[in-house]
């Protein structure tokens, strides 16, 4: 594991009496793909924006490379930023651009035409130095905003969901671009995305957050294997979420029917939610299923079809590459290790406070 | 098909033609019938070229320099205020441009002759200053007196044009210049101000016309002693009599306001771009 470069301790942070972000805790290690995953007014934004400088919390310490920066003004911080719709100066040529911070650090001029070259070539528009940015597409000019970063040599660079107003398809392929690009220079990236699929494709780490808190940690792997509770399971991809009862280790019922499955430790008899994602969901004839249902809706989505099926009085959602008309009673069937066990919520607050670690 | 929407948007533009044709193309050439023919109807170039004379030339040259003056103290004075403003909350920003503009809601003689009274040899301030034993000010009928004048009644309209300029500018271009490491001053010398150019071209144009045309002002504050170009041209229409010379001098006077908005048209189609 590579060390710790950004340590977050206790970070609270509130606009006009509202609260922001409520007593976050987050480090994040050196050459580390992050991304702060929510919906809008979860706080990610802010958080980036305290690391970048433009804010400053209320309340709690940033720690980087082991120096308290808190207090720190934006121009003074080893980060660079790339922000949303770009901010570009309008004024200046690319060249200038992507000069802006070299020659503030009083550079010379070979080693600023150099690194813009460098740059340019990186970002795969050489040529360009000559251009003004309004001449240039959405997607070329986020690429800009990238190289105007990375020529500084930051450790780490912050990007406040810059891809967010290009279309899907210029959309993916800058995501690979930027996990090309962040291989290439070997530092961290911050992201920050309302977009779960951005966020499984690009990141090492995701943090997901809602609501000023943090909901989970993990890979994107875990996150979606292993949600830790129904927003998170709710928030990354489709899932069925069912209310459950625990019956004993291994052994859950869902809906009146008993399944195996492979979680433990949640005691006997207890109510419990239990996520099953569409996908894992077995369709077969009515007697080979562990319930019965009928298929309700059908949608081709291209990949697969996405079915709705009422069984044991719940709408499950279905992904599968079979299709099943509307109208076919169908058996449904979960494999043990696609049953993902979670705690109910005591409260509201609980399901937001809980997972905080 | 398609004629008859652009011909009822042409229909609606009729009261604004017959306006234009009435109150500015017909006055319009009538200055340049005037202003090109002397008392006989015959063309002459003497109206035009009689600038040269030295009390008009004087003329000329006093107003250039009196509003160019006034201009830059319009420029120093608003643009400060102007990133103030934008650096305010809404409602408190809506109560400082209402401060500001309210003036301009006031009529623009009454606002002068306010001045006049102001500033007498036994005006309010004197009065004041006299209260406390400090030596009389004599700005009245002086440059100075003009200059104020000019300022005090031109200023909203260097303010307005830099303001909307400057509230456009996107705050994370700002930030992503802090970002690149630039200090307060920076910022503004590389971002901040080379994006506000065209509020600046065009506020300088608001104030610098006017003020290079006005008479009301010199009259009011400057007395009979200093003459504008302004001030002449009127002489020739109200107490000489002499419209010919009168349109003449006018017609110079319109060559200086078409190069400046000559300059001002190439500024702001360039100024976003490659002005710095």
């Amino acid at each position: 594991m590579n060390k710790v470069l950004i340590d977050l301790k206790n970070i609270s942070k509130s606009f006009d009496g509202q609260m922001v972000l409520d007593d976050l805790n987050l480090y994040i290690r050196e050459n580390e793909f992050l991304t702060l995953l929510g919906p809008s007014g979860c706080g990610k934004t802010t958080t980036l924006r305290i690391l970048g400088g433009f804010e400053t919390p209320d309340t709690g310490t940033v720690i980087f490379d082991g120096r308290d920066i808190t207090q720190l003004p934006p121009n003074k911080r080893q980060l660079n930023t790339v922000f949303q719709r770009y901010a570009l100066f309008t004024h200046m040529t690319i060249a200038e651009n992507i000069a802006f911070g070299l020659k503030i650090k009083n550079k010379s001029k070979s080693y600023i035409d150099d690194k813009i070259k460098y740059a340019l070539k990186l970002v795969n528009l050489e040529g360009y130095e000559k251009r003004m940015p309004d001449s240039l597409s959405g997607g070329q000019q986020q690429r800009i905003a990238i190289a105007r970063a990375i020529v500084n040599e930051p450790k780490v660079l912050l990007l406040d969901e810059p891809l967010g107003a290009l279309d899907l398809k210029l959309r993916q392929d800058m995501q690979y671009e930027l996990i090309r690009l962040k291989n290439e220079l070997g530092i961290t990236f911050i992201y920050v995305t309302h977009d779960q699929e951005e966020a499984l494709t690009m990141s090492d780490t995701i943090v997901v957050m809602n609501q000023g808190y943090i909901q989970q940690i993990g890979s994107p792997e875990k996150i979606y294997n292993e949600p830790e509770n129904a927003f998170v399971a709710d928030f990354i991809g489709d899932s069925n979420i069912i209310s459950s009862t625990m019956i004993e280790d291994q052994l859950v019922e869902i809906l009146g029917t008993r399944f195996p499955c492979v979680d433990t430790g949640f005691g006997t008899n207890k109510p419990v939610d239990a996520v099953i994602r569409p996908e894992d969901v077995i369709l077969s004839s009515p007697a080979s299923g562990r319930m019965k249902g009928v298929v309700t809706h059908l949608i081709f989505k291209g990949v697969h079809y996405e079915m709705e099926v009422t069984a044991n009085g719940f709408e499950w959602l279905v992904h599968s590459t079979g299709m099943f008309p509307v109208g076919t009673e169908v058996g449904l069937d979960v494999d043990p290790y696609n049953i993902q066990i979670m705690h109910k919520p005591a409260s509201e607050d609980e399901e937001a406070v809980g997972v905080n670690e | 098909m398609n004629k008859k929407p652009v011909s009822k948007k042409k229909l609606l533009g009729t009261p604004y033609f017959i306006w234009s044709v009435l109150f500015i193309i017909i006055p319009l050439c009538m200055v340049f019938y005037y202003g090109l023919t002397d008392k006989s109807g015959a063309f002459t170039l003497e109206n035009v070229l009689a600038i040269a004379l030295p009390e008009h030339a004087k003329a000329l040259w006093i107003a250039l320099g009196l509003s160019l003056i006034a201009t830059v103290i319009c420029l120093l004075l608003a643009y400060p205020l102007a990133m103030i403003l934008c650096n305010k909350k809404t409602g408190k920003q809506s109560f400082i441009v209402l401060i500001f503009i309210l003036p301009m809601w006031m009529n623009f003689l009454l606002r002068t002759l306010a001045w006049q009274t102001l500033l007498e040899k036994t005006g309010v301030i004197n009065n004041i200053l006299g209260f406390f034993h400090l030596p009389p000010l004599s700005i009245i009928n002086t440059p100075y007196a003009i200059v104020l004048g000019m300022v005090y009644n031109f200023l909203p309209f260097m303010v307005l044009p830099i303001y909307n300029a400057l509230s456009k500018i996107d705050s994370n271009v700002i930030n992503a210049a802090k970002d690149l490491g630039a200090n307060s001053f920076q910022v503004f010398w590389k971002v901040t101000l080379p994006l506000s150019i065209p509020g600046i071209i065009s506020g300088i144009t608001m104030v610098f016309i006017p003020a290079l045309t006005t008479f009301v002002i010199s009259k009011l504050l400057g007395g009979s002693k200093i003459l504008l170009i302004g001030n002449v041209i009127e002489e020739e229409f109200t107490q000489a009599s002499n419209w010919h010379l009168g349109s003449g001098l006018s017609i110079v006077l319109m060559l200086f306001i078409i190069v400046n908005m000559v300059l001002t048209a190439v500024f702001d189609k360039d100024g976003e771009g490659s002005f710095l």
